[in-house]
């Protein structure tokens, strides 16, 4: 059976994980491929990077990192953070990378997706959406969720796809950092209206709620950022409790 | 010497560094001397068969290609390059592939999430088959594809179940197809290509 992934998120600024330093058992090692080889090894099915280095100047040095990474790693992995061209698109996935992540640069220019699928392929072309509840639908937010959009999160999802995007991440705002599990209505809004992979972000916590989240929708992957690196949830954990509660995991 | 067909296919780089991790010395090259005196040949492909296919001929390597083929040297095709092994694809249109293998490239039903992307399962159809030797049967390998083949059950190593029985790995004779990535496949699509390298050249 296809296996529910389970997928690491590390903030990349000017080439080195930001919060790497909470890495204790890891000291000195807070580059992104280092902590890919740590999460391979500890049995990641995919890895996303976002590169969160402010000016674009600068980000184009620090995406120096992709590169080390697709020399380190044999599982795949997804590049974001500030990609608002096909010439962004080109430099990361030539320095390795599997796919690139659009957020922000999809919502300004959403022809940037048909035209990123046509080159180079569906499958490469991940849309990143973050959404705000509003107390009746979900509001699309840009620029790292500083800026609503008050785009239908729904629709977006759909439109994303109609132009070529080949998986959707889903980040819920109101869920994001606090630990109290994914959203599991919003995801399973998006899986109704979509028909590619779907990935479940912001929220989790505890081990549970993966479980929950993996009983409760069919999203093809769960992405976790703090848990993870803090190691509050080993994956190796994560995926035996995962598999005992009859989901597939790949172990 | 082993070589990647270079035809402006991607993922090159992650060929190169898995081979690189099991001591597979593979060089990169169009040059139709290389292709010609190739003791195996790969043949990557991202993307959709019509564009391959046409950038495949631009290069004009196929007549070699065939002939490394009919000689019966192994060759081994990646996702997109083993659906070029076959007769015809129906990606966006009907288009012609090499024919090493008989069989047709078409679409996933359309209740299933397309791409099919993510780690699967492979079932054995061939247990016995060399490029088996390093892995176990239900072992997790990564596919990322939207079309998947249609073809023979004499010719199939290694399904995996996605609605129907995909085709996985493919074999006739020497010339082996990889529908998933070996090379993103971590340590189970190392020991699959170990086992190329060591059981079919």
């Amino acid at each position: 059976m296809l296996a529910r992934r389970i997928i690491p998120c590390l903030d990349v600024k000017d080439g080195r994980v930001v919060k790497g330093k909470q890495f204790k058992a890891l000291k000195d090692v807070d580059t992104p491929e280092v902590l890919s080889k740590y999460y391979d090894e500890e049995g990641a099915d995919e890895l996303v990077f976002y590169d969160i280095t402010a000016s674009s100047e600068r980000r184009k040095l620090s995406l120096a990192f992709v590169e080390k990474v697709a020399q380190t790693i044999n599982i795949p992995f997804s590049v974001g953070g500030g990609v608002n061209s096909l010439e962004d698109f080109t430099m990361i996935l030539r320095k390795g990378a599997d796919k690139v992540s659009i957020n922000s640069g999809a919502v300004l220019n959403p022809k940037l997706i048909k035209e990123a699928a046509l080159k180079f392929g569906s499958q490469c072309v991940v849309l990143s959406i973050d959404a705000k509840y509003n107390g009746k639908t979900y509001d699309v937010y840009i620029k790292g969720g500083r800026e609503n959009t008050y785009i239908d999160a729904i629709e977006w999802a759909k439109e994303g796809v109609r132009l070529g995007a080949g998986e959707i991440v889903i980040n819920s705002m109101d869920a994001d950092g606090m630990k109290e599990g994914f959203h599991i209505d919003l995801v399973n809004q998006i899986i109704a209206a979509v028909n590619v992979p779907v990935i479940a972000s912001g929220g989790a916590g505890k081990v549970e709620d993966f479980t929950e989240l993996a009983l409760n929708t069919t999203a093809d992957g769960m992405l976790a950022a703090s848990v993870f690196h803090y190691k509050e949830i080993r994956i190796k954990d994560l995926k035996t409790r995962l598999k005992a509660a009859g989901i597939p995991v790949r172990i | 010497m082993h070589v990647i067909v270079d035809y402006g296919a991607g993922n090159i780089a992650s060929i190169l560094k898995a081979c690189n991790d099991i001591e597979f010395n593979v060089v990169l090259s169009k040059n139709p001397e290389m292709i010609k005196n190739a003791d195996s040949l790969i043949l990557p492909g991202v993307g959709a068969f019509g564009a391959a296919m046409e950038q495949l001929n631009n290069t004009g390597l196929i007549p070699l290609i065939k002939e490394h083929v009919s000689l019966g040297k192994p060759f081994l095709g990646i996702c997109l390059g083993m659906q070029l092994l076959y007769e015809t694809s129906y990606e966006m249109g009907k288009f012609q592939g090499l024919g090493f293998l008989k069989g047709e490239v078409v679409p996933f039903k359309n209740t299933l999430k397309v791409p099919h992307m993510g780690w699967n399962q492979l079932t054995f159809n061939k247990p016995e088959h060399p490029i088996l030797s390093g892995i176990k049967e239900d072992d997790y390998v990564y596919f990322v594809h939207s079309y998947y083949v249609k073809t023979k059950e004499t010719d199939v190593v290694a399904y995996t179940p996605y609605g129907v029985d995909v085709p996985a790995i493919v074999a006739k004779n020497k010339v082996v197809g990889m529908q998933f990535h070996p090379e993103k496949s971590g340590t189970v699509g190392k020991a699959l290509l170990k086992a190329y390298k060591e059981r079919m050249l």
